[in-house]
């Protein structure tokens, strides 16, 4: 799509803010609705734009594929982890409360961390995915031609 | 909506089709909004509309964009379908009318989660608390869920691009 002059700049213009948005519903999900699977979604749904206005190399080149894999496994590791690490200071598995010197807080900081782990694979999982797809046989760009 | 619906079984252009459903899934978004459901629709408009609509056309390009005529006759699946949705629709007759303060998932752990999740987890949004806490080991099975799809996505598509690779090196 290298001469969609309108695309490419009112993408460039766009992503930034979808991406801001994406973090705000990741971070701010205690407060306003949302939480991990949403902003993860939203923060994919960016670099899946982006690859597809300028090529799924220039993505790639963003973020390597191999940081992605990482990151799919990583985010059910930080998950399932801090059920270990509340299991380790001497809670049940997933219980929050020992996390912090009082219960409430420590919950609130357990569901900061296991939301930032759900919105990390999910991201993940959605961008390797496309990567997968689109990284096979003609790209979409070169159909569009 | 059901416009979108009947295009959709009424065209033979796929690339129409693919089009569609991404505006049917941005409809059914507002509707979410509409019901109150904000974080459902951004999913939905996410995921439905955007993602999958693009995954759709991705798969289009590796197999052309015409449907192939129907060879068989349709009839005993319409007549599956139609049975399978009568079911449905009978079993929905029983449910409590929306909102109805008495249903019985209104009665059941709700009240408690209402009342006690504020103090207890200091979280405003109550939906957050449920989820991450209350029903933490659900929402770790559903991030394993979506972390064996796209492992399963993975395995499936990168083996295929791995033998081609090995092809290119030998003409190379």
């Amino acid at each position: 799509m290298s001469h969609h002059l309108v695309v490419r700049v009112v993408s460039k213009l766009m992503i930034p803010f979808i991406l801001l948005f994406g973090l705000y519903v990741q971070f701010h999900g205690d407060f306003g609705p949302g939480g991990g699977f949403q902003a993860g979604v939203i923060f994919a749904a960016a670099f899946v734009l982006y690859a597809l206005v300028y090529g799924l190399d220039n993505a790639k080149r963003i973020i390597p594929e191999k940081y992605i894999r990482m990151g799919v496994a990583l985010g059910v590791l930080i998950f399932a982890g801090t059920g270990v690490a509340s299991l380790i200071l001497g809670g049940n598995y997933l219980d929050y409360s020992v996390l912090k010197h009082d219960a409430p807080h420590g919950q609130h900081l357990g569901i900061f961390i296991v939301e930032f782990g759900v919105g990390l694979t999910v991201a993940s999982v959605m961008i390797v995915i496309f990567f997968a797809f689109a990284g096979r046989g003609h790209k979409i760009d070169e159909m569009e031609e | 909506m059901v416009l979108a619906v009947y295009l959709i079984i009424r065209l033979h252009n796929l690339f129409a089709i693919v089009m569609l459903s991404g505006i049917y899934s941005l409809l059914a978004a507002t509707f979410f909004v509409i019901v109150d459901a904000v974080d459902v629709a951004f999913t939905e408009a996410a995921v439905g509309a955007g993602i999958s609509t693009v995954l759709m056309l991705g798969a289009l390009s590796l197999c052309g964009r015409h449907e192939k005529a129907a060879d068989r006759s349709t009839l005993l699946p319409l007549l599956v379908v139609v049975v399978t949705g009568a079911a449905l629709v009978y079993g929905t007759l029983d449910m409590p009318s929306y909102g109805d303060p008495d249903a019985p998932i209104h009665q059941h752990v709700a009240p408690y989660y209402l009342k006690k999740a504020q103090t207890e987890t200091t979280v405003p949004n109550i939906v957050t608390a449920v989820l991450a806490s209350y029903r933490g080991y659900d929402t770790l099975g559903e991030v394993t869920v979506i972390f064996t799809a796209g492992i399963g996505v993975l395995v499936l598509l990168s083996r295929i691009r791995l033998g081609r690779r090995k092809e290119d090196e030998d003409t190379a």
